[in-house]
């Protein structure tokens, strides 16, 4: 049935291989561009292939592993390369080859002229091969292969420009947050396989096998510290609390790949993972209850740093660490549907504004470089009345703006009033719902507020670079333009297959075709947590639905309203804003100063015992053992040199007198 | 044989003048010579105790010692002859290089 979804990993991974080997020789841009963005599009086309054909099966069919061929097997483990193919894997491959095709047509016009052209496409190929992996491995192993080879293609686009240092160490700190929390999947991925082996004879780590038999095991217990090991890998990858710093950092490397890998892909990955295992962190109310409250947390958090920063790329980091808090919030809430359909949402708008606030910064260089300026392109007080000169990128930028601030009819609306509602109504949390839903709602008008600042201050009022300067800002070309227009489509009508059951009603009984959708993928999981809900299923009035709608929607209203007085009615408050109440406007630009805590409390610790170590530990220890044995030898041989001689007379006469000793013994014992 | 003791007396007197040539001497062809006259006192070991015995075993023996001896004395005076292309000496006191 899916014999050919081999294809889709296929692909990318052919064209990484003939750019990365061949890409050096080529040189033509065309023809390298067009070999990564070809192998991708083949890969959507598999891939639509492969969401028609599985659409077209009733709904509880909807499952095949397709497996390649035998990895490895060594007694009771196994391990295959096969390929899952549920309505959760085909919405991520979807997503994945489909924003990463238009992401791959936007860097042929983006990345022209930059040294190393086919490096970048290569990386990025062999990145769509990875994620690809991630989502369709059938097993926790093949996860994980994916899984490291996309925090590796982070790492390497990062530090792309590699000549800056500060991309460099970006890179490395991505990578090694990322450490830490693989760290946690492995633990994770270990107990797991442990334990369903040593307690019930389950060894396996295919997905499906161990949600067959995720009802064998316990609640809590153990299982909340596996849940919560897989946990720690999500925070890493998908840049929560405590791990979130390395996103704001990773934005030194070229916007294509923020906005791919960094926003659209590889960053949802930890949210596809619990998806994923949602049969096992069902099973653990203490994680959940973790997950949603450390992802309100960071949707609070993110967004309060958001509002104070000027970098353009930097501002839209935080959104995507905020609105990735988002989804988490939706996954602890038991609601893994709307978490998807946010991580789907947020997909199209984010990659969206990315690739717009790429253009801007594509436009500013230019002209910043034709005046032979160095001022910084991506610093948002040197723009400003960017809209006359950029008409297209400014509407599909305010579209996807529109939609991630929450403004009914647009697709972030859908996805984001439906993790706020879960959030206060799910079973699990108690009393907590409430404050879980206030952090929400509060960190919503927060993300209209500073994403219509970001609107503001880059494409209205008057332009703060040089008039001579000006006259170079232009429109991008339609290679840059045309991945825009479309993502900016989607942002508006995606939110539509996914409409929330109570709007669905007014209009006629449409249903939330998302959901029904992804249910075969969640429902048992659905029917337990039902069972199992720790307060009751509470019923709640159609009125407070509408009047928490009601309420998000207001507050994100607020929040434009406060970014359009301050940023374009009177434009001097901020200034004032900032004076009075300096030490809170440095806190929140310094990002409240975490990166300082944490060199503070991790990273200085850590050199410091590297220094011990190096200094302490090796040389004198590790290099003293080994010197001290070269000198006792040494100082040994020194002293016996003296019987080698040299002359043949004197071997002789030691030789004699060995013989007549040995003669002497055998003769006289 | 009664006088096989003879033989071997002899023989060992000669093995025991070439011992002490080759551990006292220093000139290389006399130490040479030395070791020569150290094999043929084996070789007149092996004919007597072969007469005495009986045995042909001995004196096939000897013929090998003969082809070694030969064979030897090759090797050895080309070895002289390369040394005292170098060092214009074949005293043995000037061999000391294989040392620390």
């Amino acid at each position: 049935m899916f014999d050919n979804v081999w294809l889709i990993p296929l692909f990318p991974l052919l064209g990484f291989l003939i750019n990365g080997l061949l890409g050096k020789k080529i040189k033509n841009e065309t023809v390298i561009g067009g070999i990564g963005a070809f192998a991708v599009l083949c890969s959507f086309a598999v891939s639509c292939m492969t969401i028609l054909k599985l659409l077209s099966l009733p709904g509880e069919e909807r499952l095949a592993n397709v497996k390649v061929f035998t990895w490895m097997t060594c007694g009771n483990f196994n391990a295959d390369i096969a390929f899952l193919i549920d309505p959760l894997s085909c919405v991520m491959i979807m997503i994945v080859t489909g924003v990463g095709f238009l992401i791959h047509i936007y860097s042929i016009g983006y990345m022209h002229g930059e040294e190393g052209f086919y490096r970048f496409f290569a990386y990025l190929n062999l990145f769509m091969f990875s994620m690809l992996l991630l989502v369709l491995g059938n097993n926790l192993l093949l996860m994980f292969v994916g899984w490291e080879g996309v925090g590796l293609c982070s790492y390497l686009l990062i530090g792309y420009y590699f000549h800056k240092k500060s991309a460099g160490d970006a890179g490395k700190k991505a990578f090694v947050m990322n450490r830490v929390g693989d760290f946690g999947f492995l633990l994770g991925a270990f107990t797991l396989y442990w334990f369903m082996g040593h307690n019930f004879n389950v060894w396996t780590i295919q997905f499906t096998e161990l949600g067959k038999n995720a009802h064998l095991l316990p609640t809590g217990g153990v299982v909340t510290v596996i849940t919560l090991c897989f946990f720690l890998g999500a925070t890493g990858k998908s840049a929560q609390i405590p791990l979130y710093t390395w996103l704001p950092d990773a934005m030194e490397g070229p916007t294509p790949v923020s906005a791919l890998i960094h926003a659209a892909t590889m960053v949802t990955a930890g949210v596809y993972m619990i998806g994923r295992m949602n049969f096992l962190f069902i099973r653990s109310p203490e994680t959940l209850m973790v997950i949603a409250v450390i992802g309100a947390c960071t949707a609070l958090f993110a967004a309060t740093i958001g509002t104070a920063q000027n970098d353009i790329k930097r501002v839209l980091a935080y959104s995507t660490v905020s609105q990735l808090g988002y989804m988490f919030l939706a996954m602890g809430s038991g609601a893994f549907a709307a978490g998807i359909f946010h991580l789907m949402t947020h997909a199209f708008f984010k990659a969206c504004l990315f690739l717009g606030s790429g253009a801007v910064i594509h436009s500013m260089h230019h002209a910043l470089h034709h005046v032979h300026s160095h001022d910084d392109a991506q610093d948002m007080r040197n723009m400003g009345g960017l809209k006359s000169k950029m008409p297209l990128t400014f509407l599909t930028f305010l579209l996807a703006t529109i939609a991630i601030a929450g403004i009914p009819g647009f697709s972030g609306f859908f996805s984001k009033d439906e993790i706020l509602w879960q959030a206060f109504a799910n079973p699990h949390h108690g009393q907590l719902n409430y404050l879980l839903w206030g952090m929400g709602a509060v960190a919503a008008g927060l993300t209209a507020f500073y994403m219509f600042r970001l609107v503001f201050m880059t494409f209205f009022g008057e332009c703060r670079i040089t008039p001579k300067a000006k006259d170079h800002l232009h429109e991008s070309p339609m290679v840059i333009v045309i991945p825009l227009i479309v993502l900016a489509g989607l942002s508006v009508v995606g939110g539509y297959i996914g409409i929330p059951k109570l709007l669905g009603d007014l209009f006629g009984g449409i249903p939330n075709y998302f959901e029904h959708y992804l249910e075969p993928v969640f429902r048992l999981s659905e029917e337990y947590m039902a069972e199992h809900a720790a307060h009751g299923v509470a019923h709640h009035s159609v009125a407070l639905e509408w009047g928490l709608m009601g309420t998000s929607v207001v507050i994100a209203l607020i929040g434009i309203g406060i970014a359009f007085a301050l940023y374009v009615v009177n434009t001097s408050i901020p200034a004032k804003f900032t004076a009075t109440f300096p030490a809170l406007h440095r806190a929140v630009y310094n990002k409240w100063y975490i990166d300082e805590l944490y060199d503070y409390v991790f990273v200085n610790p850590c050199k410091a015992l590297g220094r011990f170590l190096w200094k302490g530990f090796d040389v004198v220890v590790v290099d003293g053992v080994v010197n001290g044995v070269a000198k006792v030898v040494m100082s040994f041989g020194g002293i016996i040199r003296y019987m080698q001689s040299g002359f043949v007379y004197d071997y002789s006469w030691s030789m004699a007198f060995g013989v007549v000793v040995i003669l002497g013994y055998y003769l006289f014992k | 044989m009664e006088n096989l003791n003879s033989y071997l007396t002899v023989s060992a007197i000669l093995f025991s003048i070439g011992t002490i040539g080759v551990l006292t001497r220093k000139n290389a062809i006399v130490i040479f010579m030395c070791i020569e006259l150290m094999l043929n006192a084996v070789n007149l070991t092996f004919i007597a105790l072969s007469r005495y015995l009986g045995n042909l075993d001995g004196q096939v023996f000897v013929f090998f010692v003969m082809t070694v001896a030969a064979a030897e004395a090759a090797v050895g005076l080309a070895l002289m002859i390369a040394f005292y292309n170098n060092k214009e000496s074949i005293d043995v006191e000037d061999v000391n290089m294989l040392k620390w």
